[in-house]
């Protein structure tokens, strides 16, 4: 199989597996981080800016800084991930130098490759990397991508996009379950990508990896609303730390998360709650101004 | 084979890779989400995960005292944060366990996820040594285990998979392997 030559697939994967039905949440600085710890995050994501200051502020966004990178892993005991920009393998080289626990290779920080994505499978530390499509998730499966997301739209407050991506990714896999062989072996020349694991997909009903919704998600019930789409984790980013009320935001859209099929719950957690961060129109961004494109 | 029916704590973590390997031996099982849930299984499974999330969920949610009342007459299994959480001591304060099973353990003992691996442990479940397969995941390690608890598998000199009375622990997952020795061992406690 296509993952034979990484000796660590299975420990990549298994990461993953460990974080379903959790919330990831996006965190600038230590104390952000352990807010989201005490809430019940399952991992943080470690970023210099979050998605809606970096669509505000405009400017190259970056890697994290490293000593805030440091603090964050010294703060708290659950993983930290943290982003690098698109086909900057060299941000990626010291992320695993810093031995972060997972590698988010993100469209929301200003790409550095504009052709070539990071070939993740000589790195010891798993990647998750974000998709709008199926094609896209398989395209980096085949690069060694242990952990897919949805691109939805980062920073916004409106899950529209994310939706939008999962659908498309869980309509596609209904499509190909019910294929022939020579169907499947025309749909991975379309996607290019390698025919096995067009056919693993198709044979699983489902991504061959952990499949988590991103982009977006502002409220518990969006929260609720991903996991009722069929994504098994959520990642929040400027979600809570743009809310009035960080804390309760968190905890609320981790209480989301665990029950998200049970409605009673989710209004539960959602009775608490101040305001939630602004949310923008999609039409109303500028098309180059849009993250998921990336 | 068991018609027991299998409870596993889904509140957080890889739930979903317990139930694949239950229903491979054809052993219903059901999520458990609430106290209640307890009421409608035999056994319990807490999974893997993150330990210090499923302890908080576990306080917010009222399921610590349930669980150790279902621990008086069904067996209980827990796999790497499960173990943290049946556990009667961790050496990180953030964390109250169960106190299931008289041993103590270490959080995240061989370090971070670059630390993680796979290698060939040994196990003894009925008086004979085989070699198995074990995946350790930001894992723990068993600290010490009173004499009262039997242990049943070693990685070098580590315990890594211990049992006493009905509770049963591993620090490592076979829920990731393809072998279903483990599991049908505890449909067997």
């Amino acid at each position: 199989m296509y993952y034979d030559r990484d000796p660590r697939w299975k420990l990549k994967v298994g990461l993953a597996e460990m974080l379903k039905g959790g919330v990831i949440m996006d965190v600038t600085n230590a104390e952000q981080a352990k807010i989201a710890e005490d809430a019940g995050a399952v991992a943080v994501m470690a970023l210099e800016r979050v998605p809606s200051d970096i669509r505000a502020q405009g400017g190259v966004a970056r890697m994290a800084n490293v000593e805030v990178i440091q603090k964050i892993k010294e703060t708290v005991s659950i993983p930290v991930m943290a982003k690098c920009r698109i086909g900057h393998f060299a941000e990626a080289q010291l992320l695993q130098e810093l031995e972060v626990d997972y590698i988010d290779e993100s469209e929301v920080l200003t790409p550095a490759d504009e052709q070539f994505h990071v070939d993740k499978w000589p790195y010891k530390v798993p990647f998750v990397c974000g998709c709008r499509n199926l094609g896209e998730a398989l395209r980096r499966i085949s690069e060694g991508a242990a952990m897919i997301r949805t691109k939805g739209e980062a920073g916004s407050g409106n899950i529209v996009e994310a939706v939008r991506h999962m659908r498309m990714v869980m309509s596609h896999i209904r499509r190909l379950k019910a294929m022939s062989p020579e169907e499947l072996k025309a749909e991975a020349q379309e996607m290019k990508v390698p025919v096995e694991i067009v056919v693993e997909t198709a044979k699983l009903g489902k991504l061959p990896v952990p499949n988590f919704a991103a982009g977006g998600i502002a409220t518990p019930a969006d929260s609720s609303l991903m996991m009722q789409l069929g994504a098994e984790a959520v990642f929040v980013g400027s979600g809570i730390f743009k809310s009035s009320d960080p804390p309760r935001r968190a905890k609320a859209i981790v209480e989301a998360t665990t029950h998200w099929n049970d409605p009673k719950a989710v209004l539960d957690a959602t009775r608490p709650l101040g305001d939630a961060m602004e949310g923008l129109e999609i039409s109303e961004i500028p098309e180059e101004k849009l993250l998921q494109t990336r | 084979m068991s018609k027991d029916t299998v409870g596993i704590l889904a509140l957080q973590g890889d739930f979903e890779m317990h139930r694949q390997m239950f229903s491979r031996l054809d052993v219903r099982t059901m999520l458990v989400r609430i106290p209640d849930d307890l009421n409608h299984v035999d056994r319990l499974v807490i999974p893997g995960g993150e330990s210090s999330t499923m302890n908080l969920l576990m306080k917010r949610y009222n399921m610590m005292q349930p669980v150790i009342k279902f621990a008086s007459d069904r067996p209980v299994w827990g796999t790497c944060a499960g173990l943290i959480l049946l556990a009667a001591k961790i050496d990180d304060p953030q964390i109250q366990p169960l106190g299931l099973i008289d041993i103590s353990a270490s959080r995240n003992a061989y370090g971070r996820q670059i630390e993680s691996f796979v290698a060939e442990g040994i196990l003894r479940l009925d008086g004979n040594e085989r070699a198995y397969e074990m995946v350790f995941i930001r894992a723990p390690k068993i600290l010490s285990a009173s004499d009262s608890v039997e242990t049943l598998g070693w990685y070098e000199n580590e315990i890594t998979m211990a049992k006493q009375g009905r509770v049963l622990v591993t620090a490592f997952h076979p829920e990731l392997t393809d072998d279903l020795t483990i599991h049908e061992y505890y449909l067997g406690v």
